[in-house]
């Protein structure tokens, strides 16, 4: 599904240059539930954006879905991007004057989908979330926790192959989060391939396999028995 | 290329982004509107003024000069300096038949006469003419008709009243035509009442009697006062007046530097300074207009890009989720122009607005100083386009800005 192959990255600060990512090897099978853990600075989101072609490698191979992954025009990285990847966000990133089905529709827009058939699968996605009945409401008007079901339902709208993740119980409180997780784990299991970043224990554990990160390489890479969200909800 | 224009959901993009901040998007018009109907209200004022000046010298023919004759400045031929030179009906025969590009040459004579009707009299300038000057200084005939070629073949008696006059010597709503009034003793018959211009060009006239007649009642001979000399339109009236004084001059054994030996008045001259005016008046408008008009338009680009920055955010969100950067950058140009246009016809309208007002104002009754003000749909079409071109071109400048930001940072924007 995903290899990445010596993958180095680093920023330029004033005059010298901070190395954020010192050689990352990582492959990702397909159905698999990934945690991605680290302090602040580990690389860790730089990693994710790298892996959801928001931001580009220095050196190193990065291969999605059989696909190298290199030197990409902005049109091209936003067509893959639509084509393969699902992004859930910490804050939501909900555009904020659309409401929930707008929302969810907006990649199917993006993809060239007819009015007609973006409203009905984005309704669909919706369902899934357990939204319906939220359809017509902007953001502002549903809870912290009910905006992340939305993004969610935006993520999965153009069936992409692998769904990243940036702390997406970062902004929720603990019941909310397991809520989220659980979701996600239902995800994980209908076979949907699922990276995140997170720097809570729990919320790792609750993957199949955690990769620990320090100071721009792996420390540690375990498969974990998983633990269900919905024990909690 | 363009089948997004006709997609629903790019305008509900621009209504989404225009509704979530009307004010703002509303002040942003403003500059573009206030140009717009700077435009629209100067070019309908100034074609009014236009209309206006076209309507007073519409009675007659522009491309006009008169010339009399005056003394002589230098002596020649054994003539002295301060010879009083008298023009002749023969010399205005000569002008017609040897000055190139003439259209005709009406010969003119003019004095003063005392006027008796019944008990009332009055001082009056009359002139001697024929039926030709109708054609020069059209007259407008109230009542009656103006003198013709029967007339002067026999030295009819017979007289055109101005409105003026006819007020002087006439009771009110008294029928004049056909009447007679006593000019120097001698009775003439009342054939026509005519209006007084609006602007006098050349000595006034409160009376016109046939030439033929007049000559013979002062005596003249073949003498005349002056002569209206009309050019073809093709012609520059300046190079016929020119070539009219040296004929003249030959003529008259007048020495052909002698600038003073005759008097003239340039209508063409006079009247292209008035239209030189009024194209200085329309280039200046178009100036004003336009300038006015891209500092709206910079507004509107300057306000974009300021919604540009505040929407980083989600215009990173919106390329996460795949929009190409072709795509971002159309849709804002489309607001641009969007706004620019809109705000373009609401200027347009309101302009239409203020023309009507000046014209209730100002455009009614005979001396209006404001005739007909408006502005062709072609004005409005060329602003309408000027907008989409200017709109398009502001709206490149934010649309560049929000795709120089790469994704990743914008998603960092808070």
């Amino acid at each position: 599904m995903l290899k990445i192959n010596q993958l180095h990255k680093s920023y330029p600060i004033g005059d010298s240059s901070l190395h954020v990512l010192k050689g990352i090897d990582l492959e990702v099978k397909e159905a698999e539930m990934v945690a991605i853990m680290g302090s602040s600075g580990s690389g860790k989101s730089t990693l994710l954006n790298i892996i959801g072609m928001l931001d580009e490698a220095d050196s190193g191979d990065y291969i999605l879905d059989g696909l190298l992954i290199k030197d990409l025009t902005e049109k091209k990285a936003a067509v893959y991007r639509n084509k393969f990847l699902g992004f859930i966000f910490q804050s939501f990133n909900l555009i904020n004057y659309k409401n929930a089905l707008e929302n969810v529709a907006l990649p199917l827009y993006y993809q060239g989908m007819k009015r007609k058939e973006r409203q009905e699968k984005a309704m669909f996605h919706l369902e899934k979330v357990g939204l319906a009945d939220w359809a017509q409401h902007l953001p502002k008007e549903l809870s912290g926790g009910q905006n992340q079901r939305v993004a969610i339902a935006r993520a999965l709208a153009a069936n992409p192959k692998l769904l990243l993740a940036d702390e997406p119980t970062g902004a929720l409180d603990t019941k909310t989060s397991y809520e989220i997780m659980a979701f996600i784990q239902q995800l994980n299991d209908e076979g949907k391939t699922i990276l995140m970043v997170t720097h809570e224990e729990d919320i790792a554990n609750m993957c199949k396999r955690i990769v620990r990160l320090r100071d721009g390489v792996i420390m540690e890479d375990k498969k974990v028995e998983q633990v269900r969200a919905e024990q909690y909800v | 290329m363009f089948k997004f224009l006709f997609d629903r959901d790019t305008w509900q993009e621009v209504y989404d982004s225009f509704s979530k901040n009307k004010l703002r998007s509303i002040l942003t018009m403003v500059g573009v509107w206030w140009g717009i109907l700077l435009l629209i209200g100067l070019l309908g004022s100034a074609r009014g003024l236009e209309n206006s000046f076209n309507r007073l010298f519409g009675d007659f023919a522009t491309n006009s000069v008169f010339v009399w004759g005056e003394n002589t400045s230098k002596p020649f031929k054994g003539f002295q300096e301060g010879r009083q030179v008298r023009l002749s009906l023969s010399d205005a025969k000569k002008v017609e038949e040897n000055v190139e590009g003439i259209e005709f040459v009406v010969p003119r004579n003019q004095n003063r006469a005392t006027v008796i009707r019944k008990f009332l009299s009055g001082s009056f300038q009359m002139a001697g003419d024929y039926p030709l000057l109708d054609q020069v200084q059209k007259k407008k005939l109230i009542h009656g008709r103006f003198i013709n070629q029967n007339d002067i073949d026999l030295n009819r008696k017979v007289v055109l009243l101005s409105e003026d006059t006819y007020k002087q010597l006439f009771e009110k709503e008294e029928k004049a035509v056909g009447e007679y009034v006593q000019i120097n003793s001698m009775n003439f018959k009342v054939i026509g009442i005519f209006k007084n211009g609006n602007v006098n060009m050349g000595p006034s006239t409160d009376m016109h009697i046939p030439f033929t007649t007049f000559q013979q009642i002062y005596n003249r001979g073949d003498e005349i006062g002056w002569m209206m000399i009309t050019g073809k339109p093709e012609y520059d009236i300046k190079q016929i007046e020119a070539d009219t004084k040296l004929l003249l001059k030959n003529l008259n054994r007048i020495h052909p530097k002698d600038k003073r030996a005759f008097g003239s008045f340039n209508l063409g001259k006079e009247f292209s300074k008035v239209t030189g005016f009024l194209t200085g008046m329309q280039f200046l408008t178009w100036f004003v207009g336009i300038a006015t008009l891209i500092a709206g338009v910079f507004a509107i680009g300057n306000i974009l890009l300021i919604t540009v920055k505040e929407r980083t955010k989600e215009i990173g969100v919106r390329r996460a989720l795949g929009a190409t950067p072709f795509e971002i950058k159309r849709q804002i140009v489309v607001e641009a122009v969007f706004l620019t246009l809109l705000a373009g016809v609401v200027g347009i309208i309101t302009g239409g607005w203020i023309l009507i007002g000046l014209d209730s104002a100002f455009g009614q009754g005979d001396d209006a100083a404001i005739v007909n003000a408006s502005v062709s749909i072609a004005v409005v079409f060329i602003a309408l386009v000027i907008l989409v071109i200017l709109g398009t071109l502001i709206g490149l400048i934010p649309a560049f800005k929000a795709t120089s930001i790469k994704p990743i940072e914008a998603l960092r924007e808070e």
